[in-house]
């Protein structure tokens, strides 16, 4: 899916055109209009949810599939994978990629943001464009792509580091196989997630940077204040909401990263499993479909993501989103 | 020159290496998909093609990916974006129009309920919609894969649209509403060439969204012959290792159309998140 949940929505212009006052009589206009939403988002959303919970407790297999009913187990799918390492590891990955991925795309986004503000708007326009390029990339063919760039028989990048002095850098680049550890994996995925990920960062940071007050920076500059002063004592202040909103909507999506580990890493490679990987496999990997157990570890991943939205709903309700 | 001069070069060096780091893997991809192999292979490789060949192109599309025309997985996936597209705008404009012109009860909370489900992982969905859509008896099928997408798509939609909406002055709808216009004939005549632009824009996310998604086509198609452009990429990536040239002319073709589209929208959705950004 892409990723283009609203950091900040349109405003709509609240003085000429609002929502009406309420009206005496309730009138069956509005819920008529958004009765066929509804009825997509329970069918398609929320009843599924449903069923993932219900069928954590249970055990559907290759029978079940076939039509029989499915088996109550308690909570045994949850005992097991809770004594299972390859969970605890699986979570480990999760969470550390989230961390490392996330501080580097909103600390690059944030900079290419700042930059982008200070050139002169043509060259603004053209490096946006460009940045524009890596955010458009479909997840599929990126990770098709990075797979190719960090190759080990004809990769660009093990190329390019064996041309560094070896001080930098050590030797030995060019039969590096970037593939062969989960770690490696990781260091891939992570640079490819970060370069899809640091646009967005970057133009809503543009953005918010627009809707300044250019006096307030202006006297700043006048009263000697430093660059790296200013930001911290006027930008970030003010473009805290932003920045907020930025920050939860990239551990939410770095949390669930499937598609690049999946062409990077695959079914096969147990080691490298993050938790929507794992949950993916147990139900639909092996021979046998463990859907039960997927559920299981998918619902571990969905409470823990519903704990990071509840924040971001929060602060869009606080910001007036919703109002 | 003096320090601003220097200042002023020295932040569009910067700019222009940042575009750069942007733009090289999407380059390099277009660059190996002309490439022909001694060149693709070579231990010093040259950013761009020195004898430029279309015989990966060729390949692609002229053979196809596993005795399946090229053209069958791009009309599978043209076919699941347009109908994406269609219903989730549809449904979008609908309920975006609810949204921003009435205040109702349960306003806020269907409000809330958008913000919800668009951070849902769809990766825990699978796992439900695949049991579902079995039962119906449409997996293997373009038609149940449609119907998830449009549920994918129009959260995010109608948060967009309603902005648009909303920008339209009540004004004129009153007035063509004193003209004597039904709300059916103000609707079409005044609401909806007014917030065109703005469903251009959604219709142009919803394409994507489809276009791009690979996990439910890769789970919930099994003939070849319907796999769409993303779940055809994965398997010619894992059947063909080490054949980057074609590879990369699929890719080419898979991307292109994406990159394009984001850039028509790219204005519009920078003037969208800016405004309220900072509401004090």
């Amino acid at each position: 899916m892409l990723d283009t949940a609203p950091a900040v929505g349109a405003a709509p212009d609240r003085r000429s055109s609002g929502p009406a006052r309420p009206r005496r009589r309730p009138r069956p206009g509005p819920y008529l209009l958004i009765a066929p939403t509804l009825l997509v988002i329970a069918t398609l959303m929320f009843w599924p949810m449903v069923q993932i919970a219900i069928m954590s407790f249970q055990k559907v297999g290759n029978r079940q599939l076939a039509g029989e009913p499915a088996e109550q187990v308690g909570t045994e799918n949850f005992s097991t994978i809770l004594s299972d390492d390859l969970f605890w590891q699986s979570l480990r990955h999760t969470v550390l990629f989230a961390v490392v991925a996330v501080s580097l795309t909103l600390l690059l986004g944030t900079l290419v943001g700042l930059l982008l503000h200070r050139l002169g708007r043509r060259m603004s326009a053209f490096v946006a464009a460009g940045v524009m390029v890596a955010w458009a990339t479909p997840p599929i063919t990126a990770a098709i792509i990075f797979y190719w760039l960090f190759g080990s028989t004809g990769g660009v990048v093990n190329w390019f580091l064996d041309l560094l002095p070896d001080v930098l850098v050590g030797g030995d680049w060019i039969d590096h196989n970037w593939f062969a550890t989960p770690l490696r994996t990781y260091t891939v995925l992570t640079v490819c997630v970060v370069w899809q990920s640091f646009p967005f960062v970057a133009v809503s940071v543009l953005a918010g940077l627009k809707s300044l007050p250019g006096e307030l920076l202006e006297a700043a500059r006048v009263d000697g204040a430093s660059a790296w002063r200013s930001f911290w004592q006027i930008t970030f202040p003010l473009l805290r909401p932003i920045f907020l909103v930025l920050l939860v909507l990239s551990i939410i999506w770095d949390f669930k990263v499937f598609t690049q580990l999946f062409i990077m890493s695959g079914m096969a490679n147990r080691d490298a499993f993050n938790l929507s990987l794992y949950a993916y496999s147990e139900a639909f990997g092996g021979m046998n479909a463990k859907l039960g157990m997927g559920s299981a570890i998918a619902t571990v991943l969905t409470l823990l993501l519903l704990a990071v939205t509840a924040v971001y709903v929060r602060i869009m309700v606080r910001q007036g989103e919703t109002s | 020159m003096n320090g601003r001069t220097v200042r002023r070069y020295g932040l569009n060096a910067l700019g222009l290496a940042v575009f750069a780091v942007a733009v090289f893997p999407v380059a390099w991809m277009i660059s190996t998909a002309f490439k022909p192999n001694e060149e693709i292979f070579s231990t010093t490789p040259r950013p761009l093609p020195a004898e430029p060949t279309l015989e990966h192109f060729d390949y692609v599309l002229g053979n196809g990916i596993a005795e399946v025309s090229f053209w069958t997985y791009l009309r599978n996936s043209a076919l699941l974006a347009l109908a994406t597209v269609l219903v989730s705008g549809l449904l979008a404009v609908l309920a975006a129009t609810a949204v921003a012109r009435f205040r109702f009860r349960f306003r806020t909370t269907f409000l809330i309920m958008l913000l919800v489900v668009q951070m849902v992982p769809l990766e825990a969905l699978v796992i439900p919609l695949f049991l579902d859509l079995k039962q119906l008896g449409m997996i293997n099928s373009l038609a149940g894969l449609a119907v998830v997408y449009i549920g994918f798509a129009l959260p995010f939609s109608i948060w967009m649209l309603r902005g648009f909406v909303a920008a339209v002055p009540r004004e004129l709808e009153e007035a063509a509403a004193i003209d004597g216009a039904g709300p059916v004939r103000t609707f079409l005549r005044v609401l909806l060439p007014l917030i065109a632009p703005g469903l251009v824009a959604t219709s142009i996310f919803s394409f994507i969204t489809a276009w791009n998604e690979f996990i439910f086509a890769f789970t919930f198609l099994d003939d070849q012959d319907k796999y769409t452009l993303p779940v055809m990429m994965q398997y010619f990536f894992g059947n063909a290792s080490n054949e980057w040239g074609p590879i990369m002319a699929a890719s080419t073709l898979l991307t292109l159309p994406v990159i394009a589209f984001f850039l028509i929208v790219q204005r519009r959705m920078v003037s969208g998140l800016t405004t309220g950004a900072v509401k004090g």
